[in-house]
């Protein structure tokens, strides 16, 4: 399997080298060293292969991701998994901020501390956190979850659309229509699925999170759309 | 964009490795900022003496008025850096040499006086606005640098950073201030003098204000969140440490690193990814809207 050293590589070789894979390619799992917090590594990828990245790595590493699974066994710059449409990043250390920012779908883990606007503009990904959040996270979030085992900073899910957010911990503050709201079965059902999904299988109780969402003052909610979201 | 570097050794035994170390932030920053640099170095002080750094319109005339100061003033201490030179005088003769400057060398600029700073500045790239004035082999307690990307006003000398805030005290930024045009007309009035049409020079200008008035450099740091609009992360060197403020919303960048050994800041990872003994620092953000001081 491919091993990639980025002290005499250059980003861009990796980079393209990724680019290339096609769907059925048999280098399926990629092993990356000394990243030394470059930008953008293994971004744009669209194949279902692992890359294990061994160090902290600088922006938007992940960015655009779509099937592939990214493990990076070091801290993420400002952000990682940035608009991924599918697959799985996770992040060992701590994420910088707009970790997992406009991303549509698939998962985001991080194991440490996500800085501030953690979420931003999310459309559909799921991200969990098992530190605590910064300022401002979950800002205009549209779709998805976004899952904090620890506290969130001030202003959490400021003009927030239809997305979900889990806190376990303290809430510095809410920002404007976001609002704490019932959690109800469903929702822990609904929590828990998401909890399985990013490798914590029964050991976290749903049960232990609050729930906050959308107050639905700000923009134009008609109760027939809510299907879309 | 613009970068910003600084680093503050702990460890005495590294300190002769502060400007090899330094260098290599610097360098590293380029991407951020490649068309000017500057740093401050914190050097050895010596009791009953000043240090001064001058900068001349090019090396040519700073030599030729290093010389002149060498034989009008025999206890001070020269040394050329390429367009700048550093100054040890006893405060004695202190005065006189201002005095001396104003007269026999207007064209020659002080961007720089206290006990142990000494600052340097052109426009070029980092690495070798750095090789040209000697960073790697100077030793120091801590240093501060950055590199610009010229948004606000020109690229000149006059619009790279450091500036000088004071005595030994010096401020780099990245961001931009936008209401630094009313602030600079407000500081005017007070009394202050201006160079620049830059951004950072009017907020140097406020936190050199503020202390005047008697305000602390940590309370004048908090009360410019109240009266600086935009984005901006600050450090501030002191004589004795160097300090970190970033705005409320925070977008603007800034990492930190502390081991045994130092606290190191940058605006990127990358800045830090080539520190001795980093891969067991420990790693974090500077929270908004917080000042912080790591002093000795």
């Amino acid at each position: 399997m491919p091993e990639v050293d980025l002290g005499t590589t250059p980003l861009r070789e990796l980079n393209a080298a990724l680019h290339r894979l096609g769907p059925d390619t048999n280098e399926s799992h990629w092993t990356v060293d000394h990243p030394a917090g470059r930008h953008a590594i293994a971004a744009g990828l669209a194949v279902p292969i692992t890359v294990e990245i061994n160090g902290p790595v600088g922006y938007y590493c992940a960015g655009m991701n779509k099937l592939a699974t990214v493990l990076i066994h070091g801290s993420a710059g400002v952000g990682v998994a940035e608009n991924m449409m599918s697959g799985f990043v996770h992040v060992a250390g701590d994420a910088s901020q707009s970790a997992g920012a406009t991303g549509r779908g698939g998962l985001l883990r991080i194991d440490g501390n996500a800085s501030s606007r953690c979420g931003i503009s999310m459309k559909g990904i799921d991200i969990v956190v098992k530190g605590s959040v910064g300022h401002m996270s979950a800002f205009m979030a549209q779709a998805g979850n976004l899952v904090v085992f620890g506290d969130a900073g001030d202003a959490l899910g400021d003009s927030i659309y239809e997305a979900q957010l889990f806190v376990r911990g303290k809430v510095k503050g809410l920002g404007a229509d976001c609002i704490e709201k019932e959690m109800r079965d469903e929702h822990k059902q609904a929590l828990h699925e998401v909890l399985e999904r990013a490798g914590f299988d029964g050991e976290i109780d749903p049960g232990e999170f609050k729930r906050y969402g959308s107050a639905r003052k700000l923009y134009n909610f008609k109760v027939d759309n809510a299907g879309a979201y | 964009m613009c970068g910003i570097v600084g680093l503050f050794i702990k460890d005495p035994k590294l300190e002769p490795e502060l400007g090899r170390m330094a260098a290599g932030m610097l360098a590293t920053m380029s991407d951020r900022g490649p068309d000017s640099a500057g740093f401050a170095v914190y050097g050895e002080g010596q009791r009953d003496h000043s240090k001064l750094t001058l900068r001349g319109k090019s090396a040519a005339s700073i030599k030729e008025t290093a010389a002149r100061i060498g034989r009008d003033f025999g206890t001070a201490k020269v040394t050329l850096h390429d367009t700048h030179a550093v100054v040890g005088i006893d405060d004695k003769s202190l005065p006189r040499l201002l005095d001396w400057l104003k007269r026999e060398s207007p064209a020659t600029e002080l961007v720089g006086s206290g006990k142990r700073m000494a600052l340097f500045k052109e426009v070029g790239r980092p690495a070798n606005v750095a090789e040209r004035f000697g960073l790697e082999t100077m030793s120091g307690t801590h240093a501060i640098g950055h590199t610009r990307m010229a948004t606000e006003s020109a690229v000149t000398t006059d619009g790279a950073h450091p500036y000088s805030t004071g005595s030994d005290q010096c401020l780099v930024h990245n961001g931009s201030l936008s209401n630094h045009n009313n602030l600079r007309r407000v500081l005017e009035r007070e009394g202050l003098r201006f160079e620049t049409e830059n951004d950072t020079e009017v907020a140097a200008g406020y936190l050199t204000w503020r202390m005047r008035e008697g305000l602390s450099l940590g309370d004048a740091l908090k009360v410019s969140l109240d009266d600086l609009d935009g984005f901006y992360t600050f450090v501030v060197g002191t004589e004795n440490g160097f300090g970190v403020l970033r705005d409320g919303i925070a977008c603007k960048p800034a990492i930190m690193a502390e081991t045994d050994q130092y606290v190191a800041f940058g605006s990127e990872y990358r800045v830090l990814a080539g520190l001795p003994g980093i891969e067991k620092a420990r790693i974090w953000e500077p929270e908004p809207a917080t000042v912080y001081f790591w002093e000795r």
